[in-house]
This record gives structure tokens, C-alpha cells and sequence, in this order.
């Protein structure tokens, strides 16, 4: 069974999934960092293809990306550090990027070797509902992939429905209309806007992500939905820790239990 | 019917919407009205009105007798240099403005490179008093200062895009987060036929004014509509389309599409797309793309910032994919020599962009008998700095 039912199974509240750049502050810090976050208790783990032009990204991200390319990241090494990084790892892994370089590695390729290396699901933010049920769906199946699609509070009612049916595992329910990282101060109009997510009783459970970034909005949304995606304020931690095991257990623990 | 856009999007295999959900709404708001509110009677008699009264259309056909006699060949400039504004761009901003303000739209964003699209957007924002917000690279902010600065006296206001090469990509880039920021009021004037579904098809239908006034100022000057040349230069592709657009069911008219080869195409300094590029996606479509192996991005090098683009629009990929445009290029020092060329003998200093399409000419095979149409796109004033520089005349 895929590790994201499974999970979903076990806990259906306060699931904290972790976004962070592959290859970032430095190109072996991925596998580092996938393994302390399993120590400190975080239930996912997602990890970025570093892409030069993240449109839906903001600075912190950005930047990221920026640092991880010039280290030297591409879509193979990270597939490999994946395959190291499963000997120990039990959580579920989700790879999550922009379109371009998993289509110049092969869609199909792609997904038969990430299916290999131990990943669970995708999100690809700018890979269509069409494109991918023509394209590729039928690769994301065989290889028992969960593709995780995105959300938006100004995605209409009908449009949630038909991007619940194509959607397996969790959809990603973006918190504002913002790029990546920016302050969210979680407004009635959002919570309304999680609230009538919540109230649409979708086969799919949804995490909330983007500016989740302390404890306080981790419950807060926890509320509504089955947990949180934090990136932003996880990779602004990375960017400045000089212990990292320590600081991420820190942060972590931090995140769930306040 | 052959190179129009299919209803899922698509010119062949280009094209299509590859956007995240958060720009979903408006790119979809945009596809489900565009169509509608072009062929509406009351858009087209304001846009007609404003390309007539505002802009100075039709713009000449111009019998250029000197660049005739050196090329041996009958070359009529399409004098989009003449445009209000001094480039063809303002035949887009000005249909895409009159389209935001019919979906309720008080706020403008755009992007540019060589900043004549974002000062043909700074100038019908002050046209329709509108908030406007133009994103350009820092180093094109360098390279173009005098059109910065004719934004801001226009009311614009203009910020510095700072990631990447700061040129025309990264300044595309902060449109767009810029549009996922502000999702309902705002409307973004993307600048050429590049972008999601339906972009590329709106931009290239307001430019095509330029291909149908070429049809009739044609037979009336020579008693025939059909040239057999037309050539235009290609960033994203904009004025090209607009000049092929009606002569494209026409296969008897060649079309020549000239991209900027920099200090060359086997230079790493280049911008030449269809020469270096391959199948790709960015900025919300699957085009040609100037890539790494691994799927990044090259940062495209010329010395015309509104060339200065990694990508071309999917008609263009779809074109050249099926052969119906010709693509070639120029570099840098062809480019400014054409310029100067052009200068001396016909006294018109055109855009660095324009001056590609101009040094394309020595590249074609012309006989006497030949009629060339070539899309001058834009003027030099903006570029004075760089043939300043440049400084060989
Ligand atoms: C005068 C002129 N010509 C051509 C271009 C290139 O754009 P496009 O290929 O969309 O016509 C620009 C862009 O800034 C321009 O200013």
C-alpha cells in the first residue's frame, strides 16, 4: 500500500508534512535533513526539484532553488540521494517541482525510477488536469505514484469537485492567493475559505500550505483541514542553523506541540 | 484554418495552459471572455477608433528605393516605428486594456524587456487612468534608461526584477507572482504571443491589424495583396505574428522569422531559440525553449533587450516545427551594422530588434522581381546608449 494512504489511515489530524529544496544549503544535506526530520516526529516528507524559474515560489524558495542548482542538484542525483535516503526512512516521500525537468528527464522514466527510489507521491503545480490525465496518468499509475494537486481560495466550488476526483491521497489546499512563504495572518476570509472546504466533504483530506510558518497557524488550520505543509519557515531555519539535527528536532517539535 | 489555435489550446504540439492553480481563475476568467468581447461590435469600434485617432494607424507602407537598389530586390518597410509610443507593441496594450476594463479590472501589470511594451502600457494606463506596474530586469533598467524614465513620467511605476540575468524572463517571472498576489483585481498585459492559453492567440490577433493593412496598402500600391517575402524579427514573436498573420494560409508567401544570435550561436552568449533550443515549458506554455539537459533555463544573451528571451510563442515553435516559417538570425555586429545601414540610406535609425530583421536581407536569395515586406517594428530612440556605445558609424 502506498505510504501516503497508509499514513492517512493511521491519522487523519495535525499531520505535519515538511517541505525543503533538494541539494540545499549544501548538494548532501538532503538525505540529512529527510532523516532527522523522521527522528523529530514530522509525518511527511517533501522535497523539492530545484527549478530556475519558480513562478509560484517567493524569495525564500527562490532562493533555495537558486543555491541548490549552483551546487549542482539535478533530477538523477536526487533520485539517488531518494534511494539512500529509503534504507532508513519510513515516512512517506513526495517530490515536488516544476514541470520543465521532469519532463526533459521523461515522464515515464521519471516515474518508474521514482517509484524505484522509494517516492510516494508528486505535486507538479504547473502540470494541468488535462495534460496529466492524457499524458500522464497512466505512468503515475503502474508506478503506484499519488499525484497531489493544488487548490487555491479562488478555485471555484465546481472546479474543487473536479480536482477532487482526479486527486488520490490529499489535496494541497494553498492558504491564500500568494506565492510560496508569504506572511499569512489567517483572515476570516480564509478561514471561511477552509471552512467551506471542510464543509464540501471531499473524498480527498487536504493539508493547507504556503505561510504556515509557527505553531500557532499550525493549529489554526489543523482545524479545518488534516494537517500542514511549512516550507518556507522550515528553509529559513536551514539557511541559518550551524546544528542542524538539533535545530530541526527543535523546530519540529516546536510545530506540533507549540 | 491550419495554424489557428485548437480549443484545448494547442498550435500542434505548443502551446496549452501550464499554469499553478493559483493563476488558474484569471488565466480562465480571461479564455472564457476574450473571444466575445473582441468580436463584440462595441470593442471594435473602440479599438478601431483608438488605433486610428491614438496610435496614428494605418501606419505606412514604406517603398524603400535605396535598400531596394543595394538589395536588388522591391522592399517596402511596414513603418510600425511610427506607431505612438515608437513600436508596434501598443497595438496589443491598447486591445488588452479595453478587454480589462470590460472584466472589471482597475489594475495593470506587465512585464518588458527593452520597455517599449511597458511603456506602451504605462501609456493607455494614463489613457484610461489606471494603476499601472511594470516589471523590467535591472540590467535592462540599465540598457534602456530612457524608456524607464518615460514610464514613470507616465505614471508607471516601475520595479526592478533582481533574480536570473534581470532581463526579460526574471521580469516575466515577478509579473506573474505578482498576478498570483493580486488575483482579482488586476490584469496582466503579458507583452508578446508567449504566455498560458489564451494569450499567445489574443496578442497575435490585436497585432494582425499589421498584416491587414500590408494586404491592402499592397494591392494598392502594386496591384497585388500578396508579397513575396515578409520578414520580421522574433523575441517572443509579436510583431512577427502580426505581420504573417494574414499570409499564413497563403504558402506561397515565404516568411522569414530572424532571432538574435548575440556574439553568435555557438557562443553561450546567444538568444537564438529555434537554433538552440528544445521542447520546454515555461511561462505557462509548452514552446521551444532554450534549456540545459536537465531542464533549466539558459539565460539568453543580445544585445537588443527585447530579444534578449530564452523562448519563442508556440505559433512560432508550432512555424518553424512545420516549416511554414523560415527562422535565421543575426548577430550583434549585423544587427548594429544593418542599423546603420538603414540609418544612411533611407534616414530611418530603427529599434536594435527591428535592425535584426533588417540584416536578414543579406542573408536571403533575392531576385529584382521580388516584393519584401519588412517589419520595422520599432525606432532607435530607445537605443541611442547602445549605438552610442557600440559606436562604429
Ligand atoms: C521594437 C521591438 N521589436 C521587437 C521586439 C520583440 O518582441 P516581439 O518578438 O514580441 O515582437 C521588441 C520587444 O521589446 C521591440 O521593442
Amino acid at each position: 500500500m502506498n505510504r501516503i494512504h497508509e499514513l492517512f489511515k493511521r491519522k487523519n489530524k495535525n499531520i505535519l508534512s515538511v517541505f525543503f529544496t533538494a541539494g540545499f544549503p549544501k548538494l548532501d544535506d538532503t538525505k540529512t535533513i529527510a532523516i532527522a526530520l523522521e527522528k523529530a516526529g514530522a509525518d511527511i516528507i517533501e522535497i523539492g526539484i530545484p527549478f530556475s524559474d519558480p513562478v509560484a515560489d517567493g524569495p525564500v524558495i527562490q532562493q533555495s532553488n537558486k543555491t541548490a542548482l549552483d551546487n549542482g542538484m539535478n533530477v538523477k542525483l536526487l533520485l539517488k540521494q531518494v534511494t539512500e535516503i529509503r534504507k532508513t526512512v519510513k515516512l512517506p516521500i513526495i517530490l515536488m517541482g516544476y514541470l520543465n525537468p521532469v519532463m526533459q528527464y521523461g515522464v515515464e522514466k521519471f516515474c518508474a525510477e521514482a517509484k524505484q527510489a522509494g517516492v510516494d507521491g508528486l505535486i507538479l503545480p504547473d502540470l494541468p488536469i488535462r495534460e496529466y490525465e492524457t499524458e500522464c496518468k497512466s505512468f503515475f499509475h503502474i508506478n503506484d505514484l499519488l499525484n497531489i494537486f493544488l487548490i487555491s481560495p479562488t478555485t471555484s466550488a465546481q472546479r474543487i469537485i473536479e480536482i477532487d476526483k482526479a486527486s488520490s491521497g490529499f489535496i494541497y489546499a494553498v492558504s491564500a492567493s500568494s506565492t510560496t512563504g508569504s506572511k499569512t495572518d489567517l483572515s476570516g476570509e480564509q478561514e471561511n475559505y477552509l471552512q467551506k472546504l471542510k464543509g464540501m466533504k471531499l473524498k480527498n483530506p487536504f493539508l493547507v500550505g504556503f505561510g504556515i510558518s509557527n505553531c500557532a497557524a499550525f493549529s489554526k488550520v489543523c482545524r479545518y483541514g488534516a494537517g500542514a505543509i511549512v516550507g518556507s519557515a522550515f528553509i529559513n531555519l536551514l539557511k541559518n542553523t550551524s546544528s542542524m539535527e538539533e535545530d530541526i528536532n527543535r523546530f519540529v517539535k516546536e510545530m506540533m506541540e507549540g | 484554418m491550419k495554424y489557428t489555435i485548437d480549443k484545448n489550446g494547442y498550435y500542434g504540439k505548443f502551446g496549452g495552459s501550464f499554469i499553478p492553480e493559483m493563476l488558474y481563475p484569471n488565466v480562465e476568467e480571461l479564455r472564457l471572455n476574450y473571444q466575445a468581447i473582441m468580436q463584440s461590435p462595441e470593442f471594435k469600434n473602440e479599438f478601431q477608433y483608438l488605433l486610428r485617432h491614438y496610435v496614428g494607424r494605418p501606419t505606412p507602407l514604406f517603398f524603400a528605393a535605396r535598400l531596394s537598389e543595394k538589395y536588388r530586390a522591391k522592399i517596402f518597410l511596414k513603418r510600425e516605428d511610427l506607431c505612438h509610443t515608437g513600436a508596434h507593441k501598443i497595438n496589443n496594450t491598447i486591445g488588452q486594456i479595453l478587454l480589462a476594463r470590460r472584466l472589471g479590472k482597475g489594475k495593470i501589470i506587465a512585464e518588458t524587456g527593452a520597455g517599449q511594451h511597458g511603456v506602451a502600457t504605462a501609456t493607455v494606463c494614463a489613457l484610461m487612468g489606471m494603476d499601472c506596474i511594470v516589471y523590467m530586469g535591472k540590467l535592462d533598467m540599465e540598457r534602456q534608461r530612457p524608456n524607464v524614465e518615460r514610464m514613470r513620467i507616465l505614471g508607471a511605476r516601475v520595479i526592478a526584477a533582481t533574480s536570473g540575468n534581470m532581463t526579460l524572463k526574471d521580469a516575466t517571472n515577478e509579473a506573474m507572482r505578482h498576478w498570483i498576489n493580486h488575483p482579482t483585481d488586476t490584469h496582466y498585459i503579458i507583452g508578446s504571443v508567449v504566455g498560458p492559453h489564451p494569450y499567445p492567440d489574443m496578442v497575435a490577433q490585436f497585432q494582425s491589424v499589421i498584416s491587414e493593412e500590408i494586404k491592402n496598402q499592397l494591392q494598392n500600391d502594386i496591384g497585388n495583396p500578396y508579397p513575396d517575402y515578409v520578414v520580421a524579427c522574433v523575441g517572443g514573436g509579436s510583431n512577427a505574428a502580426g505581420a504573417y498573420y494574414h499570409f499564413l494560409n497563403d504558402e506561397h508567401v515565404q516568411l522569414i522569422g530572424v532571432e538574435a544570435a548575440g556574439k553568435g550561436v555557438n557562443t553561450n552568449e546567444s538568444a537564438a531559440t529555434t537554433a538552440l533550443g528544445k521542447v520546454g515549458i515555461l511561462h505557462g506554455s509548452k514552446s521551444l525553449l532554450m534549456q540545459t539537459e536537465d531542464g533549466q533555463v539558459i539565460e539568453p544573451y543580445s544585445i537588443s533587450a527585447g530579444l534578449d528571451y530564452p523562448g519563442i510563442g508556440p505559433l512560432h515553435a508550432h512555424l518553424f516545427d512545420v516549416g511554414r516559417v523560415q527562422f535565421i538570425n543575426a548577430t550583434d555586429d549585423e544587427a548594429m551594422n544593418a542599423g546603420i545601414e538603414l540609418s544612411r540610406l533611407e534616414g530611418i535609425i530603427p529599434a536594435i530588434e527591428s535592425a535584426h530583421a533588417v540584416a536578414a536581407l543579406s542573408q536571403l536569395t533575392l531576385s529584382e522581381e521580388d516584393v519584401v515586406v519588412l517589419n520595422l517594428s520599432g525606432r532607435g530612440d530607445k537605443d541611442l546608449e547602445t549605438y552610442i556605445k557600440w559606436g562604429r558609424y
